[in-house]
């Protein structure tokens, strides 16, 4: 059998801790074969900040904080055929999502920025501000699941999710044989 | 009911499964007896039916019944595990972490969570149709052993049911209306309250989430070996039919 030419996928952190990033890296030396089926596209792994040409797959860690997040999360479902959430974060907002919901909050987003740098009791800010340069990308008023702001086509469940299911969701889509997942690898935490 | 009446046996079928009944049992109690596991949330054993939750919505006689609280009927055709019930069911379990803040990563009870459990069961890995509501619910941590997060409360009633009839004590009750209906403690807050960390209600079976949290317990078991890591939920039940 002749090979299969090589798909491309591209991976961007959002609003994440990018530990769904070091999962990936936990497919140990299944690497290697999924390097076989493989090309890297834009992606913190490679380091190139832009795509360089259309991609078979998009591999998203993160929810949506703020409006540069919701760029690339566009810029994704333009340039990828699949997109794929990545970890709780990227499922439904995950741990930044908590700031959705701080108890007896009117403004949640305004409690936490003030909590952080301004009236936490440990804090040492000279300056009394919020930050606020204008090189700073803004943020939402909450953070937002990606399935919330673009189509998504899979995903994948897990803080992390372990090298292993997403070794086998990626290397059955990529061979074809994608029929969900087995149910001893669905894990949200 | 006599004693006779309820010996009377009979027998009705679950996806084409002959089960035994006897007269008074529930169609969920005759499937457990025979070891066929219908999905369920807010009945717990032990403890009185409630019939709310609808997790365990069976088909008999083509209706759409509550299997927790429909009595066993003879010769009738109940279906269980049946492509549109599996989606129903799933529909009604994200909507429950729709409706709460459920944050399983940093949740005390994952692993052991039977609505976590019942997401894994029933494949709750498709990309979202409903909005997180994300309410802005109060923590309780006001008591020495016991605290209350809310948050993950789905509303079942059986720390209600545990508290009333096996307690006898009521720390437990309903307040409000429709989704806004929560579960309230009979006073200020929990310390106010005669619960104590022995009651049945504040035992690990019965909040099925993490709401009910025994302090000084948490992440005391490792990642792997919780309950729902070794096995689906149901399972159990459904390995007395082997
Ligand atoms: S899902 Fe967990 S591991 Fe992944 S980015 Fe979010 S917090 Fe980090
Ligand atoms: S109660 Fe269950 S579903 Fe809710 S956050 Fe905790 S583990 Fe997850
Ligand atoms: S506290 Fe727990 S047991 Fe009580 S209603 Fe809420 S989820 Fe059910
Ligand atoms: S288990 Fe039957 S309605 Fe909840």
């Amino acid at each position: 059998m002749s090979e299969l030419p090589k798909a491309r996928i591209a991976t961007a952190s959002l609003a994440g801790c990018f530990g769904c990033h070091m999962a990936i890296l936990d497919i140990d030396e299944r690497l290697i074969e999924l390097m076989k089926l493989v090309d890297v596209d834009r992606s913190p792994l490679t380091d190139k900040k832009k795509f360089t040409e259309r991609c078979d797959i998009g591999i998203i860690e993160g929810g949506c904080c703020n409006e540069e997040n919701v760029h690339v999360l566009h810029d994704f479902r333009r340039n990828c055929d699949i997109l794929i959430a990545l970890g709780q974060c990227a499922i439904m907002g995950g741990l930044p999502a908590m700031r959705n919901a701080i108890m007896h909050s009117d403004a949640p987003l305004r409690e936490c920025l003030d909590e952080a740098y301004i009236t936490g009791k440990y804090i040492r800010n000279t300056t009394h501000n919020v930050p606020n340069d204008p090189a700073l990308p803004l943020l939402l008023d909450e953070v937002y699941p990606c399935s919330q702001v673009v189509e998504i086509d899979y995903q994948i469940p897990g803080c992390a999710p372990t090298g292993d299911v997403i070794f086998d969701t990626l290397f059955k889509l990529l061979t074809g044989k994608f029929r969900g997942f087995e149910r001893e690898m669905i894990r949200f935490d | 009911m006599s004693g006779t009446e309820k010996e009377t046996g009979f027998t009705f079928t679950i996806d084409g499964v002959e089960i035994k009944a006897h007269a008074g049992q529930t169609i969920m109690e005759a499937a457990d007896a025979a070891g066929v596991y219908i999905p369920r949330l807010c009945d717990h054993e032990g403890l009185r039916h409630q019939g709310s939750c609808r997790v365990c919505t069976v088909k008999a006689g083509g209706r759409s019944v509550a299997a927790c609280t429909q009595p066993a009927a003879p010769g009738q055709a109940v279906e269980n595990e049946t492509p549109h019930l599996t989606k129903m069911r799933r529909d009604l379990v994200e909507m429950l972490f729709h409706e709460g803040n459920h944050l399983c990563p940093i949740c005390e009870a994952s692993g052991n969570c039977e609505l976590q459990a019942m997401a894994y069961r029933l494949d709750m890995t498709e990309a979202t149709k409903f909005p997180y509501l994300e309410p802005c619910r109060a923590l309780d941590a006001s008591h020495p052993d016991i605290a209350l997060d809310t948050n993950r409360c789905i509303s079942c009633g059986r720390c209600i049911r545990a508290s009333q009839d096996v307690d006898g004590k009521g720390v437990f009750g309903y307040v409000g209306r429709g989704i806004h209906r929560r579960v309230a403690v009979n006073g200020e807050n929990l310390a106010d309250t005669d619960a104590q960390v022995s009651d049945h209600a504040m035992s690990s079976e019965v909040c099925p989430v993490g709401c009910i949290i025994r302090k000084r317990v948490g992440f005391a078991v490792p990642i792997g070996e919780r309950e729902f890591d070794k096995g689906l939920i149901g399972h159990e039940i459904e390995e007395k039919r082997k």
